[in-house]
């Protein structure tokens, strides 16, 4: 018999996770490039390893404290936006795409090789660099507190504390410089960057503003994402920067909400599906399917569910049915 | 087509603009724009080869010749959005070689295009606003901090407003700039430029598509800006508008200009005839390109 309480449980619990925190802070990123700019990344997952390396390496080599680290991802967020920019961004959309694509996947073979092993942690990749941010943690009560599926202990608090404050602000921001003349030049760029060049605007450098602040964002993601865990290689990998494009288009391109929602409901989904198929296979509902092929069952349902998607709600679930950047 | 523009005021030509003979590159009494030597190359194509050439400021000035005679390659030149393999050429006394397309637009100089550029997915007067100069709020930084460009905004959307009126889009002032038709898009196209109070509007085929209703009023647009104090070049094929507003008249052909003057002298030039002539003097004119046919009907007519 299937638990169903259990499944919705851990289901429920993905709503406030950091994990989901950190896609939807990835997304928000991604919604600046590409729902607003126009700018095809297809590299947000070499912004999120930068932040998750630029945090443990600083941490753990370095032994900086904890504001000292995030700004060393910061940086090299900063760095690595203005590398792939300087070159592509005088170019057609679509050479954005192949370059961070390309460069993405270059960090990631990067932090993987065995060279710099004592650094890197190669392929098993860095842990033990969360002392320092559980020091600054002002929940000091023992064991597990919270309501309903919401149980967590002191540790696991202050992350899903943190990791929203950050979603939230960095909400508040793109809101913010979306609505003013700035967010104005940036829309009218996604639809045609010689007409606003031809108005007085240096298109090139308002690109590249908006290369260089999505990239923070997915930065700081990817410090929130290895706060829970451990920061492993194999995460930062294409299919990382295609989850955060489901979960921006499910919630729709050009929004705040979008993709901050979109998250939540991605990671309910997979969860949800993922821990009904185990059970499914388990109770022998699924006699075709072996355990491990029904972990992978979910990842085809994703690739179903954005397929969906993008032929029947094109403008995701808060976009403006009127305002389709992806379909002209 | 053309001859459905009906003139409901006769404007007021700008004369003696030349010193000289009106030969090609004659020399101007005011120019606003002096290009020397300004050649562009496609491969084996030389789209550009203008020797010299003003344009005469506080005029119109109409840049008249066959498809393929490198008029809007010319303007892409002029403007910055294109780069000759050699030349020089100033504007209001200032060299523009590898200036930047956006520094060109704010030393005054705008630009509109043949495809219009409406913001399809801006409402229109976000689009008005875009075109205004020297917004504070346009700063990444200070565009969190509404209190600094509250006010500035404020007077750019009065401004957008009153040109809005005067265009006869204010109507429209909410809607998507996608939901406007061609016409209206051409002079929210032109509208826009003007938000920038230019000196010199540079028009690529202002009517290019535009219905005959609104020809007359898009006509009327191109005539006040003149008497705003603004000069306007446009590239247009329609004879009867050039006759109409222009007070000069360039005539180019392969790349080269290849005939200069006022409106009337110009058209009766055998030159001019021969350009249109020669482009297509192997082709069977009635089948290929009627556009041209017009236009020499229409310049024999002069003649005559």
């Amino acid at each position: 018999m299937i638990d169903w309480i259990q499944i919705f449980s851990n289901a429920s619990q993905e709503l406030i996770s950091p994990t989901t925190a950190a896609y939807a802070l990835a997304a928000l990123g991604l919604a600046i490039h590409f729902g607003y700019t126009g700018l095809l990344n297809f590299g947000q997952a070499g912004f999120m390893a930068l932040g998750a390396y630029g945090y443990a390496i600083s941490i753990l080599t370095f032994g900086f404290p904890v504001w000292a680290a995030v700004l060393v991802g910061v940086g090299a967020s900063v760095i690595f936006a203005l590398i792939l920019g300087i070159p592509t961004l005088r170019l057609r959309a679509d050479y954005l795409a192949i370059v961070t694509i390309a460069a993405a996947e270059i960090l990631r073979l990067l932090f993987t090789t065995g060279t710099w092993e004592s650094v890197t942690g190669s392929a098993s990749g860095l842990q033990g660099y969360k002392g320092s941010f559980g020091a600054l943690n002002p929940f000091t009560f023992e064991g597990t507190v919270g309501f309903g599926p919401f149980q967590y202990n002191a540790y696991d608090w202050w992350i899903r504390l943190v990791g929203w404050t950050v979603v939230i602000i960095a909400g508040i921001l793109t809101w913010l410089i979306m609505r003013s003349p700035w967010g104005r030049v940036i829309k009218g760029i996604r639809e045609d960057e010689d007409a606003v060049r031809a108005l007085g605007k240096n298109v090139y450098s308002y690109k590249m503003q908006s290369l260089v602040l999505g990239g923070v964002f997915g930065t700081l993601a990817g410090m929130i994402f290895v706060l829970p865990r451990a920061v492993v290689p194999a995460n930062y990998q294409t299919s990382l920067t295609f989850f955060i494009y489901a979960i921006l288009l499910l919630g729709g391109a050009a929004t705040i909400l979008g993709p901050i929602i979109g998250s939540m409901i991605f990671w309910v989904l997979l969860s949800f599906f993922s821990g009904f198929i185990a059970r499914a296979v388990e109770a022998g509902w699924l006699p075709f399917m072996t355990q491990v092929q029904a972990g992978q069952l979910r990842f085809i349902l994703v690739g179903v569910a954005i397929m969906l998607i993008v032929i029947f709600r094109p403008q995701g679930i808060f976009g403006n049915k009127k305002e389709l950047a992806f379909v002209k | 087509m053309s001859s459905d523009t009906t003139p409901t005021v006769t404007p007021v030509k700008t004369t003696g603009l030349h010193i000289g003979d009106a030969v090609p590159g004659v020399r101007k009494v005011d120019p606003i724009i002096i290009a020397d030597g300004v050649r562009r190359t496609f491969g084996g194509l030389t789209a550009v080869d203008v020797e010299h050439v003003e344009i005469p400021r506080g005029a119109i000035t109409a840049l008249i010749g066959p498809n393929g005679a490198g008029k809007t390659t010319f303007f892409n030149l002029l403007t910055g959005f294109d780069k000759p393999d050699a030349g020089v050429w100033e504007f209001d006394g200032k060299p523009l070689q590898r200036v930047p397309a956006y520094r060109v637009a704010r030393m005054g100089l705008i630009r509109t295009f043949q495809l219009t550029k409406s913001l399809g997915l801006l409402t229109v007067l976000d689009n008005m606003k875009l075109g205004a100069k020297g917004q504070t709020g346009e700063n990444l930084f200070r565009s969190v901090l509404p209190f600094l460009w509250r006010k500035q905004e404020d007077e750019i959307t009065v401004k957008a407003d009153e040109l809005l009126a005067r265009f006869k889009l204010d109507a429209k002032r909410e809607d998507y700039a996608a939901s406007l038709s061609g016409g209206q898009r051409k002079l929210l196209e032109m509208a826009r430029a003007l938000m920038s109070d230019p000196t010199l509007v540079m028009l690529d085929e202002p009517m290019a598509g535009v219905n005959p209703a609104l020809t007359q009023s898009l006509l009327d647009h191109i005539l006040g800006l003149k008497d705003q104090g603004m000069t306007v070049l446009f590239v247009e094929h329609d004879m009867h508008m050039v006759r109409h507003i222009a007070d000069w008249v360039i005539v180019m052909a392969e790349g080269k200009v290849v005939a200069e003057g006022d409106p009337h002298t110009v058209m009766a030039n055998p030159a001019v005839i021969d350009a249109y002539l020669g482009s297509h003097h192997d082709s069977d004119l009635g089948e290929t390109d009627t556009e041209h046919v017009e236009v020499l009907k229409e310049l024999i007519d002069d003649e005559q």
